[in-house]
């Protein structure tokens, strides 16, 4: 155990920076709390890889600090690895054998494995521990996968797109035992992907990412309700005011429609006293501060 | 335990925050009487597992609904209703205010007001029972 190391994070990157020839990642500073789920979002190529990569131990940083329930990555990789379940597409199973070869193999060398849950998985993902993995389809080979890093019953679940390519049903399960996870406070879960639908739902902790920076990080609540759209109408004459908070504005005649992602009562109060009338105040999906975020980050980083 | 929140549902189509989809299914079971006053409730954390949403969303909703009143949450007894007499008819009472509210705001932009208003809506009220007599 390392000292200062703060018992209620599960993981703690502190200006964690990488470089490599055409991708750098630039002072990454991630905080995961215990007991909670961290879904990190970015574009294709944002860092999100290369970030759990690191605080697993397989990518050594050039620079900054990565622990993991308490340990310090990569030093204390093979000690940390007890308590870490990973799973990701690129995972390699033994083709000529069966999941229940599998199954075995991981539970002969974990102690935490449990038989019982790995039976109950073996059921609800619909899979055959009979089976050899060469005749397995994608969505199973991706919920065999899963299922023998479930089974052992991990502090933390470090997860890279654990739902990438699945069917709408195969999702669903997947989410299922990810908030399964979450009925015991003594675990944690970090997931990367890029359907925002899943995030939104099940996540209590969001990070945005992209072009190696974190953008946001933060929970998910508090970050939903920062961001707004706002319909105007706009009566001729009436010139919008340029308020903080606001990071766009479209106007096409006497309609307009304002981007917030720092919103609070007072902006369309704001709008209201300089002549435009606010229609309607509408939530954002995640899906929709995604693109409108990725939008103005890069215009920022640009100006 | 899963059973009671077995009809909950959160929909992707609802353009409400999960938190207020929550908070309005919590109400409405009041509001109908299924979860009458003084009733223990799920904790967040079961709530959330059952839901599928994350224990942050739940938490929100059970804030939120204490902050109306609507539920009481003791510190390690967990959360019930509230023992508020006649809080389902005041939830009621809410929800139409709400809708009632909307009405009057849509009625001002169009310049609809006082008795123009009042005769409006006696209008739909009468469209309704006629209805109700076919």
């Amino acid at each position: 155990m390392s000292e200062n190391y703060h018992h209620d994070l599960a993981i703690e990157l502190r200006g964690v920076c990488k470089k490599y020839r055409f991708f750098s990642l630039d002072h990454i500073d991630l905080d995961v709390p215990q007991g909670q789920i961290m879904g990190l979002i970015g574009p294709n190529g944002a860092g999100k890889s290369t970030t759990i990569r690191i605080l697993l131990g397989l990518v050594h940083q050039d620079a900054g600090e990565a622990r993991v329930l308490g340990h310090r990555m990569p030093a204390e990789q093979v000690t940390a690895k007890w308590d870490i379940g990973f799973a990701s597409e690129d995972m390699r199973l033994y083709e000529s054998m069966t999941l229940g070869w599998h199954m075995n193999f991981i539970r002969s060398i974990y102690p935490t494995w449990d038989a019982a849950y790995a039976q109950v998985l073996l059921k609800r993902f619909g899979l055959l521990a009979e089976q050899k993995i060469k005749g397995l389809s994608h969505g199973q080979r991706v919920k065999s996968t899963l299922l023998l890093v479930l089974a052992r019953k991990p502090k933390l679940l470090v997860l890279d797109e654990p739902t990438t390519g699945l069917d709408p049903v195969a999702r669903h399960e997947i989410l299922r035992e990810l908030t399964d996870v979450m009925a015991d406070e003594g675990r944690s879960v970090l997931f990367s992907s890029h359907n925002t639908q899943d995030v939104e739902q099940i996540s209590d902790q969001i990070t945005f990412i992209d072009r190696g920076r974190i953008i946001d990080s933060m929970d998910k609540e508090t970050y939903l309700d920062r961001w707004r759209r706002l319909r105007l109408e706009v009566p001729s004459g009436i010139e919008l005011p340029v308020l903080p908070g606001i990071i766009g504005v479209r106007q096409e005649g006497r309609l307009a429609v304002a981007t917030a992602n720092a919103f609070e009562p007072d902006l369309a109060n704001a709008y209201e006293n300089s002549g435009a009338i606010v229609q309607r105040i509408e939530n954002m999906t995640l899906e929709e501060i995604f693109v409108a975020n990725v939008a103005h980050s890069r215009e920022e980083v640009e100006a | 335990m899963s059973s009671m929140n077995g009809t909950f549902s959160i929909s992707q189509t609802d353009k409400r925050p999960m938190y207020l989809q929550i908070m309005g299914q919590i109400k409405q079971r009041i509001a109908v009487g299924d979860w009458e006053e003084g009733r223990p409730i799920s904790s967040i954390r079961q709530l959330a597992v059952d839901l599928r949403v994350s224990v942050i969303t739940v938490k929100r909703a059970y804030l939120e609904l204490e902050r109306e009143g609507v539920i009481v949450t003791q510190q390690g007894k967990g959360s019930h209703v509230a023992s508020t007499p006649g809080l389902g008819a005041r939830l009621r009472e809410q929800e139409l205010g709400k809708y009632l509210e909307q009405a009057a705001r849509i009625a001002a932009q169009l310049g609809i007001r006082g008795e123009d208003l009042e005769h409006r809506l006696r209008e739909a009220g009468d469209r309704i029972s006629e209805k109700e007599t076919i």
